[in-house]
């Protein structure tokens, strides 16, 4: 799936423009969730390590 | 959802898994996006300009989550990273325009392979040479008691050339202008005469020659990958070519290494991974090497081999740093879980 099939129709430069979007917002919602995960998990894991 | 992104479920997870290696290396090296993911995609039989836009875009949201993590460190010199962009761009119009010139005589194809079997290797060299430190304990105890013990002698040699402008970098300490626009010009000519990211050789480069701590020059590497990653998607999402589904599967994977491998530097000694990252290097010039030859030779079974050598070594190098991670989170048990 690209950016042309997003947005049938549009201009290259706003297709390109939608994927470059597209792409930056994936990438902060999952530095944002996973950084969610790595607060609440990261002690556990931490902790796990250690003892085995 | 599988169906809405183009891919079956087994692919989807084949690139979140290999996602996730790629961002280990990438959170870990400030490198390590395009040169793995290109020739898988390949492999796997995408056509080259979609292999080639989607690692870009892939390169992009990957540099983009590195960077966030590196700079809550402060590892991400920003002045340093937009001066080289210049440079880094001018470059990529040049080396094009020499891949261009060459097609024309009809040697392209030879001269690039060549360049970039030497190139890895003689990067690969340099870092495990290193590595392997030929410096004896009083000179490393010597270099310890530096104020810059973070920066290489021949960066500190380099630095001491004061040719203005001078510059001044994240650290406090300076550097010419002409040697920051050198590099940029250098990175972006490879980076454009051979169709990759430049990561392999911008990170190098930085700690090397424009001498900064080998913790700046990955995060402003990767800085730098973020700015370039962002011109190649804008130019291959022009073109219609960027596959959102691989990038999406490629990035959930990728995210999360990211984290845990810019974690990773916080606590693993950089001198028991690098020897490990130097051999790759190696073992990946060798599987260019054999990819040339069988495209040369028509040996397609020469080509499978390249990619298992060039897959398996990078798999390797990886688990070698999550081995040393926890190694290291054992044995500083009083260390903050958070990096």
């Amino acid at each position: 799936m690209t950016g042309t099939e997003l947005l049938p129709g549009a201009s290259p430069t706003v297709a390109a423009l939608l994927v470059i979007g597209l792409v930056l917002l994936e990438a902060a919602l999952l530095y944002a969730a996973y950084g969610i995960l790595e607060d609440v998990l990261a002690p556990v894991v931490f902790k796990r390590i250690q003892q085995i | 959802m599988f169906g809405l992104l183009g891919l079956s479920a087994e692919v989807f997870a084949l690139f979140v898994v290999f996602g996730f290696m790629v961002g280990v290396f990438f959170g870990f090296f400030g490198m390590g996006g395009s040169f793995l993911v290109t020739p898988a995609l390949l492999i796997l039989g995408y056509p080259t300009p979609v292999a080639i836009g989607s690692s870009m875009a892939f390169v992009f949201g990957t540099a983009v989550i590195a960077t966030l993590k590196h700079h809550d460190a402060g590892q991400v010199d920003y002045r340093l990273g937009a001066l080289m962009f210049v440079g880094i761009t001018l470059g990529i119009e040049l080396g094009s325009r020499l891949v261009f010139g060459l097609e024309t005589l009809g040697i392209a194809s030879v001269v690039v392979g060549v360049a970039y079997v030497l190139l890895l290797a003689a990067i690969g060299i340099l870092f495990t040479r290193s590595a392997m430190g030929d410096e004896t304990e009083a000179e490393r105890e010597a270099a310890d008691d530096a104020p810059d013990d973070d920066v290489p002698e021949i960066a500190r040699k380099i630095k001491s050339y004061n040719i203005p402008p001078m510059m001044t970098l994240a650290d406090g300490s300076k550097a010419s202008l002409w040697t920051i626009s050198g590099v940029g010009g250098g990175v972006g000519l490879i980076s454009g005469f051979l169709g990759v990211g430049g990561g392999f050789v911008r990170m190098p480069a930085i700690y090397y020659v424009i001498g900064t701590s080998l913790a700046a020059a990955v995060g402003t590497s990767l800085f730098g990958g973020l700015m370039s990653g962002a011109v190649g998607a804008f130019t291959y999402g022009r073109a219609g070519v960027i596959d959102v589904g691989i990038v999406t599967a490629l990035l959930l994977g990728s995210a999360l290494g990211a984290r845990i491998g810019s974690g990773a530097t916080a606590y693993v000694d950089e001198d028991d991974v690098t020897i490990y990252f130097g051999l790759m290097l190696l073992i990946a010039s060798l599987a260019v090497a054999l990819g040339e030859v069988s495209a040369w030779l028509a040996i397609p079974v020469l080509d499978r081999v390249s990619f298992v050598l060039l897959i398996g070594s990078a798999l390797f190098v990886c688990a070698v740093i999550l081995y040393h991670g926890a190694l290291a989170i054992r044995e500083h048990r009083d260390v903050a879980p958070s990096a």
